[in-house]
């Protein structure tokens, strides 16, 4: 008589692993490793980001008075909202990683459950992020005398705010790369970009047309850009702002990551994990 | 044999006989890898190998089939159905597979091996059915088998960018292997892959990434091993050499395999039993040799062409005829 494998059903039944989620994360690893233009690549495009807005921060300076009041508010704003594009990009990225290695059927053969890749796609973004903008805020100071940090303690909140959206959008892009295939990569930069004018990087959230700002207040960006705002313009922290911030986010990481794993099992309906590739 | 393996030695240093210890002896003792060598084989399954189900349809009865059959094959399947819109890859396919059993899963192209090996991975929800693997029903409880099971195919790509100890490690990590440095070494020793551990996985000849593949399907030590296509886009002495290995494997660990190919010979030489896949049908079964006598014919090429342009009658319809 055939028994289950006892020792693998002892380990396959436990759930959560954190072995198999760091087996995903050294995959992604090794390969940033390998690949020191890639490295650069990610520190690269934040900086010069930085750099371009601390040029405009100059020139306003002394041409706005609305800028004059917070020199840091668009080098500020264009890191802030690099985390979440990074965020976003982390998330996408490291799945489509698997998909361009047509390694995805190797992934779910093996014991990895799906909410266990979501972990590690998560983490790998989360330090993909950190190796992006890390090097462009610490120039900003030197180049610009503008230090992110200078926002204090609510920096944290909104970094974790606009990291946590970016995985949210980054796994809905993922899911639907995996259901509609590589063709639909470009949601990757699209979706994302698709969100910036609604999430009042550079400017309140009340410029927009009147119709428009519910569906901004909808979005946790929102809630992150006019809390940076009220910190830098009135050295104010608006608690307020950040708990509903948080609030949505939880909703979206919920929704994302249910969409997600209903994809994950969509794609073994339809044979997508044995169809991917180039 | 004179001591040398003919490929991959240069002079007297034969990295090959060095590093496979087990093939490595056997052939420099001059043994015929063909055959299994000592250790005598595992005792034979007191079930046929391929067992064929009736035919049925109301899904209470196929649970009511699965968990009989279940205790007995390594894999049981019952009334299996794929359907994906309006092509049915999968038609109502009911087998089982002993354990310690190799047994090839032919058919043309099209057929739906690869769909039921899909199946089987938990790659592919089926339409409707019952997978049992290991004992475990693959569509409640797949994770408690995938840890014991394992697969090679040329069609499902490693990461090429990663060297091939990184892909061991990280699949090694996957698969939860204890001591995964030892058994990283070991397995590079049987299957000669240690003078090419560094080198990134992309870089390989089609050879050395089956041997990669095949080594990354063994790292978990399976009880099952799912092989497609295994000496695919293989020279002739790479294939003999993945062959032999093989049944060696399966001889010392009584490990249970189901593989699908092309190659008739290699079925001949490896497998005890054959299930003949066509239009998402099973439409033949029975032991290598079996099939070639009930076809009147000389090999499994033949046998296979005559079931594929259905040119007899199938030997399990005549068996059942003649009962």
């Amino acid at each position: 008589m055939i028994e289950p494998p006892v020792e693998s059903a002892r380990r396959g039944e436990r759930g959560f692993c954190w072995r198999r989620v760091s087996g995903i994360l050294l995959r992604h690893l090794y390969v940033l490793r390998r690949s020191w233009p890639r490295l650069l690549e990610l520190a690269y495009w934040p900086t010069v980001q930085m750099v371009l807005w601390g040029f405009v921060t100059l020139f306003f300076v002394q041409h706005s008075s609305w800028v004059a009041q917070a020199a840091g508010v668009l080098i500020s704003a264009v890191l802030l909202w690099d985390i979440l594009f990074r965020a976003n990009l982390g998330v996408s990225v490291t799945f489509m990683e698997e998909m361009w290695a047509r390694n995805l059927a190797q992934l779910f053969a093996s014991p990895l459950r799906p909410y266990e890749l979501v972990v590690a796609l998560m983490l790998m973004s989360l330090i993909r992020t950190v190796i992006s903008v890390t090097p462009a805020m610490l120039l900003s100071l030197p180049l610009f005398g503008v230090s992110v940090f200078a926002i204090g303690l609510p920096l944290a909140a909104f970094f974790a705010n606009l990291l946590i959206f970016g995985w949210s959008i980054g796994l809905l892009v993922s899911a639907l790369v995996l259901r509609f295939g590589l063709g639909a990569e470009s949601l990757a930069w699209v979706a994302i970009f698709a969100i910036a004018p609604l999430s009042g990087v550079y400017y309140p959230i009340a410029i927009l047309p009147v119709w428009l700002q519910p569906i901004a207040w909808a979005l946790p960006p929102a809630w992150v850009f006019e809390g940076m705002r009220a910190v830098l313009f009135s050295n104010e922290t608006r608690l307020d702002m950040l708990a509903i911030g948080a609030g949505l986010n939880l909703l979206y990481m919920a929704g994302s990551t249910g969409f997600f794993l209903w994809t994950c099992e969509i794609a073994r309906v339809r044979g997508l994990l044995v169809q991917q590739g180039e | 044999m004179n001591g040398t393996c003919g490929r991959w030695c240069a002079g007297g240093a034969c990295t090959r006989q060095r590093l496979t210890v087990t093939i490595g002896q056997a052939r420099q003792a001059g043994e015929d890898l063909s055959r299994p060598a000592t250790p005598p084989p595992p005792p034979r399954p007191t079930v046929p190998a391929v067992v064929f189900l009736p035919p049925r349809r109301r899904f209470t009865d196929v649970a009511a089939v699965t968990a009989q059959s279940a205790s007995l094959a390594a894999i049981a399947v019952a009334h299996l159905v794929k359907r994906f819109e309006t092509v049915t890859a999968v038609d109502d396919v009911s087998f089982q597979v002993a354990s310690g059993s190799t047994t090839a899963l032919l058919g043309g192209n099209g057929a739906g091996k690869t769909t039921t090996i899909s199946i089987l991975l938990g790659l592919l929800t089926p339409t409707s059915g019952a997978v049992t693997v290991l004992g475990c029903d693959m569509l409640r409880h797949r994770y408690r088998a995938l840890g014991a099971m394992n697969f090679s195919s040329p069609y499902v790509d490693l990461p090429r960018r990663l060297s091939v100890v990184e892909n061991l490690t990280v699949y090694g990590q996957l698969y939860g292997v204890r001591d995964l440095r030892r058994r990283i070494a070991e397995l590079a020793r049987e299957l000669d892959l240690e003078g090419f551990l560094r080198r990134p996985t992309g870089s390989l000849s089609a050879g050395q990434r089956t041997r990669v593949t095949l080594a990354k399907a063994l790292l978990n030590r399976p009880r099952l091993l799912l092989l497609d296509e295994p000496t695919a886009s293989l020279d002739p002495d790479t294939g003999d050499w993945v062959r032999s290995y093989l049944e060696r494997w399966r001889t010392e660990t009584g490990a249970t395999i189901l593989l699908a190919s092309h190659n008739m010979a290699e079925v001949e030489r490896l497998c005890d039993r054959v299930l003949m896949m066509r239009s998402g049908r099973i439409v033949d079964q029975g032991s290598p040799r079996e099939l070639i006598e009930h076809y009147g014919r000389q090999t499994m090429e033949e046998v296979f062409l005559d079931i594929a342009r259905s040119q007899s009658q199938p030997f399990v319809a005549a068996e059942e005829n003649r009962r």
